[in-house]
């Protein structure tokens, strides 16, 4: 009883980064209606810059500000200048089209900054919290930050004219042109959010994980595991989604026997398609309804 | 997710799935002729190549044909029946350690490993397509995704180590030519890989262009009324599955006996984006279009990488989004307006546009 609850503490602390990055993903994924490949890179590169400014001396408040805004206006252009202009293109079109943003962005930062790996500072500390090393000051932090920002999401979409006129555009393009609503731009502030989102996501996510290229291609694979398994059309979902993924993969090392440690990122990934099979729209989704 | 719907072809074909199919206008009679032709003057230059060129690019053109029949395999499933997959590479890496295993565990000969691979990635394949009938989009993207992380973590296996030779991976011996030929090993097998790649794609188009292939893409376009057709949905879907797992599992066995050596991270999830590439690059729902693919998917990376180490990512990420913001719908799709444009040219000019 003490491992399982020690397991599954340790399972949340992981879990908080999967839940992050799938709050990101699930926020793009309302605003364009895809999976958006780039985002971990995207993060990961606001996130670079946060290091640099800090670098330069800024206080860390003041360069998390300053990125969470520089984010959101690059979110904003990379839809004006290179999505917009693809937007009829065939689905799969638009996928490749964030895989080559991948590979600018991983590639770019490794040249700007190279690949060493470089730490990050965190302003909660890295203190151990209820007496036990499993879940320390700054996991709490992320936990607070990251139900935050869903909370602000909740009230942001349910109870503004804005969130209002960006579920429309998402949900029904057409008939929210109609009514007057920008649809062009609400997509465009859709990728700015996720943008910022993610820049968010990644400056709790690099004290954890180091801050490099590459750090953000498993964090987002199993973003996406925790978004689609509690559902892509639910912010509140896919964060639990994201917990849940850390608590199964964690779980799943330690109480199997045999196999279990090394392969516990495939167990987890089994379960989940396990789930899948008898909720397709995943935990908290709905399932979507089409009329013929 | 669904393939672009301008596949008008295909759809006229599923309109006229109940009548005679031999209805064709004497256009597409002509038509028809032209490819054929098309066809035989590129497997002419595909023979001839070998004998001039360097050992190097023939081994490299090679492999080309070893990517395009793999992407030719996911064709299958998501340019013909709409179903989306991220977990090709696991059918490659199942083709390929099939062909190792039996050829280097057991001494079986090259030839004869292919058919085997093909049956193994058969079941396989139809095996995960059951499960992948109750997801649709993302959550299919997921759970194919689960295949490729788990296939290297499964081939890197301990208790399996005496099969697959572990993190080690095989070594596969290159099969010299037989009847005494005068070519090198690369030629023959340069040949021996034409010779399936020939085989699968005429099969590929044939299936298309059958009553199966016209009840595969009725599910992409409609499945409520391909069903209410009497199409049985199930079926074809994890039969697709299935033969697209075939087709990407023999191109995995003569990858494997190409490059005479398999190891799981070879077989990673960054294969299946490859395969994604070359598939959209090529042209969705287009079969010549996937040699376009392989081409693109061998060649890109290595000129990103020659214009410079460093920014090789940035490179090749700027020629994909050109490539996507020239041609949307791929190489094919861009073939076909060009020649749409052609043949509309000699039309008066003020009725052009």
């Amino acid at each position: 009883m003490e491992l399982l609850l020690q397991q599954v503490l340790a399972g949340l602390s992981t879990g908080t980064i999967y839940a992050c990055m799938a709050l990101a993903v699930v926020m793009i994924y309302q605003a364009i209606d895809h999976l958006n490949f780039a985002q971990g890179e995207m993060a990961m590169f606001s996130t670079f810059i946060a290091w640099q400014l800090i670098q330069w001396g800024l206080p860390y408040w003041v360069a998390f500000a300053i990125t969470v805004v520089v984010s959101f206006v690059a979110g904003v252009l990379i839809d004006r200048v290179l999505f917009r202009p693809i937007q009829n293109a065939p689905i799969l079109s638009q996928i490749v089209a964030f895989i080559a943003l991948f590979s600018i962005l991983n590639s770019s930062a490794g040249q700007i900054w190279d690949f060493t790996i470089k730490s990050f500072p965190t302003p909660f500390g890295h203190t151990a919290l209820f007496g036990s090393a499993l879940i320390d000051t700054h996991e709490a932090g992320m936990i607070g930050v990251t139900l935050g920002m869903l909370g602000l999401l909740y009230l942001f979409f349910r109870r503004t004219r804005l969130g209002l006129a960006m579920r429309a555009a998402a949900a029904n393009p057409e008939s929210a042109r109609l009514v007057g609503i920008r649809v062009g731009w609400m997509t465009a502030l859709g990728w700015g959010m996720a943008a910022a989102i993610g820049a968010v996501a990644g400056m709790l996510i690099a004290p954890v994980v180091f801050l490099e290229p590459n750090m953000m291609l498993g964090v987002l694979l199993y973003g996406f595991a925790g978004a689609v398994l509690g559902g892509m059309t639910s912010p509140g979902g896919a964060v639990a989604g994201g917990f849940a993924v850390g608590v199964i993969e964690n779980l799943a090392g330690t109480f199997i026997p045999y196999f279990g440690r090394e392969l516990k990122l495939t167990i987890a990934l089994i379960l989940i398609v396990a789930v899948l099979m008898v909720r397709p729209s995943g935990i908290f989704g709905r399932q979507a309804v089409t009329r013929v | 997710m669904t393939a672009p719907s301008d596949e008008v072809a295909a759809k006229e074909g599923v309109a006229r799935a109940p009548a005679p199919a031999r209805a064709g206008s004497s256009a597409a009679v002509r038509d028809d002729r032209g490819h054929r032709l098309a066809i035989l003057a590129a497997v002419i230059v595909a023979f001839l190549i070998p004998l001039f060129a360097r050992d190097f690019l023939t081994f490299q053109l090679t492999q080309v044909m070893v990517y395009a029949l793999a992407i030719l395999g996911l064709n299958l499933l998501t340019g013909f029946n709409g179903q989306f997959s991220l977990g090709h590479s696991a059918f490659y890496g199942i083709g390929a350690y099939t062909t190792a295993i039996m050829m280097s565990r057991w001494g079986i000969p090259y030839f004869w490993t292919l058919p085997a691979a093909g049956a193994v990635c058969f079941a396989v394949g139809f095996l995960f397509g059951l499960p992948a009938l109750r997801l649709q989009g993302l959550y299919l993207a997921l759970a194919t995704f689960a295949l490729a992380i788990a296939m290297p973590q499964i081939l890197k296996f301990q208790p399996l180590e005496s099969f697959t030779g572990g993190v080690q991976g095989l070594v596969v011996d290159q099969p010299d030519p037989p009847f005494g030929l005068p070519i090198d090993a690369d030629q023959w097998l340069y040949y021996f890989t034409l010779a399936v790649l020939l085989v699968m794609f005429a099969g590929a188009a044939n299936l298309v262009r059958s009553r199966t292939g016209r009840a595969i893409m009725a599910i992409r376009d409609n499945p409520i009324a391909a069903a209410a057709m009497g199409i049985n949905t199930a079926l074809y879907k994890t039969l697709t599955f299935g033969v697209s797992a075939l087709y990407t599992g023999i191109a995995g066995a003569l990858g494997a006996i190409v490059v005479q050596f398999v190891a799981p991270d070879s077989f990673n999830f960054l294969l299946s984006i490859s395969f994604l590439v070359g598939l959209v690059i090529g042209g969705v729902g287009s079969i010549p279009g996937c040699l376009v693919g392989g081409l693109f998917v061998l060649f890109v990376p290595n000129i990103a990488e020659s214009v410079s180490t460093g920014l090789a990512g940035v490179i090749y990420g700027v020629i994909l989004l050109i490539v996507i913001f020239v041609m949307p719908a791929g190489t094919a799709g861009f073939a076909r307006i060009v020649f749409a444009r052609l043949l509309r040219s000699p039309k008066p000019e003020g009725r052009s546009r």
